[in-house]
């Protein structure tokens, strides 16, 4: 379990005051001239050495993308923060604007120096209305404090952030489509190559990080990347906020250790599973867009990105839904489908067609109004669709079906089989 | 260059290529549908996808750019599963209404399918249907069949320059639509119905018309303006039922203007079909011998300086030829091509040519237009600027009447007085024009069709001299012809010979009673109620204002019922070709001519097409090179007194400028659409 003072967010909850006073209170905005007037190179292999992971889903290495950004040049760099938290489960971010912006800013400054980038942009998702309230005030804080605008917190650096709000498509909280929706384009993701280090906002370089990956870079920075490296397991360090909603007696976020077990996190942090542990039916542990794993895998479960993905899952966003006994575990995943048909942009052949053909048969499998046949039909169906987009919206939207055939096999069977003896034994009005 | 190895084989292509493109040049057939060379890449079909080493899952080919030592494999069986996989997605929501759609037999989704498809569908649940739009009278839209490639929105934002259509909605329910459910208000707009890989983008006069197989397919130029875009007529039995654009870099590219694609229609309305005579003051129907005869009695003792001739502005240089052989015969100097009385000078080539070419222009970076309106008179010349400004930031400079041309023109005057002051580096723009490293001048009827024109010519020499625009490696001085003949006749000569009279001064002899007999050649742009009493010959393929006049019909060819030889306004000869019978008694023009003349006891002898062509040749060598531009010498041409008058632009409908385009049904829905978008309607109308 996470000691306290290993906690970076110290404010998760909200029982401090989330303003400037309160931010250096907490350490926030502490000397932090001294982490920008490090070199980029310095920064960089601060990073790589804390063997952080980008903590929006993809795990990318956080260091080895920064790395990508060229030196200073003609064009300028910039910083973008996906503040788009829009997958299903996931809450976060959202604590962190709320509770805690002053930790993202100062985030923004360092990473900003590390990739040469004088501009960030904060791309909030639209529905987080007071949080971006919260995040402008922030702003203003810190621009009224020195520590944005010219000169920086005293550094020398000239940093400028700007916050931009969304209008609520989850497709934008993908990188490249945020960036078209930054530029005041219709939010549809971009063809890579061109990767956004190359040619990213208004044609120019930029990285495009989480919100609690650019977060946790101060704190990497002043702790040393040794003393993150040291926390969690090989290739999965470091801690992670995670969230824990469903049937648990107290749904919460916490930060805890990577690689700590499933069970350890949901009965600690969050009161044990309704009803408990043995009531559990399966968990998803990363977000809407990751298969589910059933009870048992998930009594040994390490959440981590490596430990998932070895049971064909991953970590995603680490938002954690559990599901117990009561729950109609196919229609469950039947409304994930149909939240994927309508956030599909439409953009691509296998996501705009497939999506909607997933969640039909999809509808038709809560009903068991289907032939045992289909169920192959709909797993190919998911595999046509998956490495085929243009983004990851099509994979994200196959996923969860190929986690519930995996593992829900027999209770779609059941179900279809149910409805065939059912119906017959019906007796028709004509007879 | 990179090498890179597909399906096993090495291979080097140029640098910056797609794999796409590089497995084409390796021979390997790669289907699709969103991707198109004229167009951005947008890589949403997915149909493409190969498997390249080290990814770990497939791309899409036409959006990754090459690399030294790729490795990509075409053949695979993920190769395979995926194009499968994307074809039964297209297919899901796709109507498979072929059996109704225009589109069947020459549509990109059937032909794959049939590589691609599965032959029966796995989707058992309802079909999306979506609501059809209204584009305007050119394009029928079905739009559940569209497969959102979105090469149409691409075409329109592009190339047209006219950013009126757009993907609205997302996943499932996107649509491609027009926003405002309005016409596509652009001069290329029907090209989207090319470039639509399905049935979802038809021709709206073509709906329901034919199948691909029944038409016989002959390849032509395009007369209606003076580009010569390169066209397939289809043609089934004697009936033109569509034209469309031929492949030809230099000039059109692949695309065609809406005129030359739908005026179609008009060569099966209004048409002469058998020769006429005026007696007792009404045009009576008569045989080829009667009318001859009438002409033979009327013209038999006339002097030759009291006879004249004027060609139009469709004339295939054949036609024009035999006739100015025959005025020769009949000893008349009077013969003119240029209807409007543009003071073009018919001795120097280079005064009269686009000199730049059409392809050239794209690499220009400023621009002067004088006294034209591209967009109207030459659609796909304007296509060029306009890509010259999305690529080299053109900038353009107009002269003349304010005008929307789909990149932003400076507009400096309206008459000669700023041409003058630009050549005389009084205005800003010449030192724009001066700085650029290749500028242009576009000169068009609008300010040469004047009493000034000789003078407008050569300020505007002056001008292209002085901002060094004509140097020795490029020549900017350009003019911008409306009629698809006027290169043509002006290299042939049917221009006025010593002494003789031209346009103008033929109408005022036949009004005041020094011309006796008037020859027109298709002529209908001219005034001819100046005609007085004089005897009007009219030989031609439509009941126009010409045939309304004359005392002898005689009926004529369309261009797509002769083989003839046109000149486009960069000076490039080329051929059209017959695809369908003249109507009626109608005959190939030149043969008409052939015969009078023995008729009237003047034979100018030739006995076949081929003769005509020697003869041309010997006229001028340009007519041997078909096909390519012959480059004009650069001497001097144009002089006198500039009025104050400002230029007035020679189009004022796009869509009816000709007896063929104004005889259609379809241009004439056009006018009412987008000419005349503006004008108010009572309740009664339509």
């Amino acid at each position: 379990m996470l000691k306290d003072q290993d906690r970076i967010f110290l404010n998760l909850y909200g029982q401090d005051d989330w303003r400037l006073a309160g931010a250096r209170r907490r350490g926030i905005w502490d000397n932090t001239a001294q982490l920008i007037q490090m070199s980029r190179e310095d920064i960089v292999a601060a990073i790589k050495e804390s063997g952080l992971r980008g903590r929006g889903g993809a795990g990318f290495p956080t260091g080895l993308k920064w790395s990508f950004m060229p030196p200073e040049g003609e064009r300028p760099s910039y910083l973008v923060v996906n503040a788009d938290e829009s997958e299903p489960g996931t809450c976060k971010d959202r604590e962190i604007l709320r509770y805690d912006p002053h930790v993202l800013l100062e985030g923004c400054v360092v990473a900003g120096r590390a990739m040469g980038a004088h501009t960030a942009y904060i791309y909030i998702r639209g529905e987080f209305y007071q949080e971006s309230e919260h995040l402008e005030a922030a702003v203003a804080e810190a621009y009224d404090a020195g520590l944005l605008g010219k000169n920086a917190c005293g550094s020398g650096w000239d940093f400028d952030i700007y916050v931009h709000r969304g209008a609520g498509a989850y497709i934008c909280g993908e990188e490249t489509a945020l960036l078209e929706s930054l530029e005041g384009k219709k939010g549809q993701p971009r063809l890579k190559p061109p990767f956004p280090a190359a040619v990213g906002v208004f044609g120019c370089p930029t990285t495009v990080n989480n919100v609690e990956t650019i977060a946790v870079a101060p704190t990497i920075l002043r702790r040393g990347g040794s003393w993150f490296a040291g926390l969690g397991r090989p290739n999965n360090t470091g801690t992670k906020v995670f969230c824990i909603s469903g049937h648990v007696n107290n749904p919460c976020n916490v930060e805890e250790e990577m690689g700590i077990p499933l069970r350890e996190l949901i009965e600690k942090h969050a009161g044990g599973v309704r009803g408990g542990w043995d009531n559990l039916l399966a968990v998803i542990p990363g977000g809407s867009s990751v298969p589910v794993l059933p009870k048992q895998i998930c009594d040994e479960q390490l959440m981590d990105f490596d430990s998932l993905r070895e049971v064909k899952s991953g970590l995603g966003t680490a938002a954690v839904i559990v599901m117990d006994k009561s729950t109609d575990i196919v229609e469950a995943i039947a409304r994930l489908s149909h939240f994927y048909m309508h956030e599909s942009c439409g953009q691509c052949t296998p996501c705009r067609e497939g999506t909607g053909w997933m969640y039909r048969v999809m509808q038709r499998m809560v009903r068991g109004d289907a032939e045992v046949e289909e169920i192959d039909l709909l797993e190919q169906v998911t595999y046509q669709v998956e490495g085929h987009t243009i983004c990851a919206l099509g994979d994200a939207a196959a996923w969860p079906i190929q986690g519930l055939i995996r593992h829900f096999r027999p209770e779609i069977e059941r179900r279809i089989l149910d409805r065939k003896t059912h119906s017959v034994s019906t007796p028709m009005a004509a007879e | 260059m990179p090498k890179l190895t597909i399906d096993g084989t090495e291979i080097e292509v140029d640098a910056g290529l797609t794999v796409l493109q590089a497995c084409e040049l390796a021979g390997k057939e790669i289907p699709r549908f969103c991707y198109h060379e004229r167009l951005s890449i947008a890589g949403n079909c997915r149909m493409c996808l190969v498997e390249m080493e080290r990814a770990p899952k497939p791309i899409a080919s036409c959006a990754m750019p090459i690399g030294e030592g790729m490795v990509i494999r075409t053949d695979t069986d993920t190769v395979k599963k995926a194009r499968n996989g994307v074809m039964e997605f297209l297919l899901i929501n796709h109507p498979l209404d072929c059996p109704i759609c225009d589109q069947g037999g020459e549509c990109d989704l059937q032909d794959q399918a049939m590589a691609y498809g599965f032959d029966r569908s796995r989707y058992q649940e309802n079909k999306r249907a979506v609501e059809d739009k209204h584009m305007g009278p050119l394009i029928k839209t079905i739009m559940t069949r569209c497969i959102h490639c979105t090469r149409c929105v691409r075409f329109a934002t592009e190339v047209a320059g006219v950013p009126e259509l757009g993907l609205l909605g997302r996943g499932e329910k996107a649509e491609i639509t027009t926003y405002l459910e309005k016409s596509l208000d652009s001069e290329l707009s029907a090209n989207v119905i090319d470039l639509c890989p399905v049935g979802a983008l038809t021709s709206k006069p073509y709906a329901f018309v034919a199948r691909p197989w029944e038409l016989s397919k002959t390849e032509s130029v395009d007369v209606l303006d003076a580009v010569g875009s390169a066209i397939r007529v289809d043609a089934r039995g004697t009936e033109v039922l569509r034209i469309l654009p031929r492949l030809n870099e230099p000039v059109n590219e692949e695309w065609l203007s809406d005129k030359g694609r739908y005026a179609c229609d008009g060569l099966r309305r209004q048409r002469l079909d058998r020769p006429y005579v005026r007696r007792d003051g009404k045009l009576q129907p008569a045989s080829w011998d009667e009318a001859f005869a009438a002409i033979r009695d009327r013209v038999q003792g006339v002097q030759g300086s009291r006879i004249a001739a004027i060609a139009g502005d469709q004339c295939d240089a054949e036609s024009m030829l035999a006739l100015k052989e025959l005025m020769t015969r009949l000893g008349s100097p009077n013969v003119d091509c240029r209807q409007d009385g543009a003071k073009l000078n018919p001795a120097v080539r280079a005064s009269y040519l686009l000199n730049s070419t059409i392809a050239g222009l794209e690499d220009i970076d400023a621009v002067l237009l004088v006294g034209t309106n591209p967009r109207w008179e030459a659609p796909l010349v304007n296509t060029r600027l306009r890509k010259a400004w999305l690529h080299n930031g053109l900038r353009a400079g107009i002269i003349g009447q304010q005008l929307d041309l789909t990149y932003p023109a400076e507009y400096l005057g309206a008459g000669p007085d700023t041409l003058t002051a630009v050549a005389r580096s009084a205005h800003p723009f010449a030192d724009t024009l001066r700085q650029a490293d290749k500028a242009a001048i576009i000169v068009g009827m609008g300010a040469l069709a004047r009493p000034d024109g000789e003078a407008v010519l050569g300020t505007a020499r002056d001008l292209a001299q002085a901002v060094g625009a004509v140097r020795q490696d490029w020549n900017g001085f350009n003019i911008l012809h409306t009629a698809a003949a006027r290169v043509g006749a002006l290299d042939l000569g049917f221009v006025p010979g010593p002494s003789g009279r031209d346009t103008a001064q033929i109408l005022s002899g036949a009004s005041n009673g020094e011309i006796d007999v008037v020859y027109l050649l298709g002529a209908d742009e001219i005034h001819h109620s100046h005609f007085g009493k004089a005897f009007v010959i009219y030989q031609g393929h439509h009941g126009d204002a010409g045939a309304h006049r004359a005392d002898v019909i005689l009926p004529g060819a369309a261009y797509t019922e002769k083989n003839g030889t046109y000149v486009n306004t960069e000076g490039r000869v080329q051929l059209g070709r017959r695809a369908a019978q003249p109507v009626g008694d109608a005959r190939e023009d030149w043969t008409i001519i052939r015969a009078l003349s023995d008729v009237l006891g003047q034979s100018i002898g030739f006995a076949s097409l081929a003769d005509v062509r020697k003869r041309l040749v010997e006229v001028n060598p340009v007519f041997d090179e078909v096909g390519e531009v012959t480059g004009a010498e650069w001497t001097d041409f144009g002089g006198g007194q500039v009025t104050d008058a400002p230029f007035e632009l020679p189009i004022a409908n796009y869509y009816q400028t000709d007896p063929i385009s104004r005889a259609s049904e379809t241009m004439a829905a056009c006018t009412r659409d987008f000419a005349q978008a503006d004008t108010a309607r009572t309740g009664t109308d339509g």
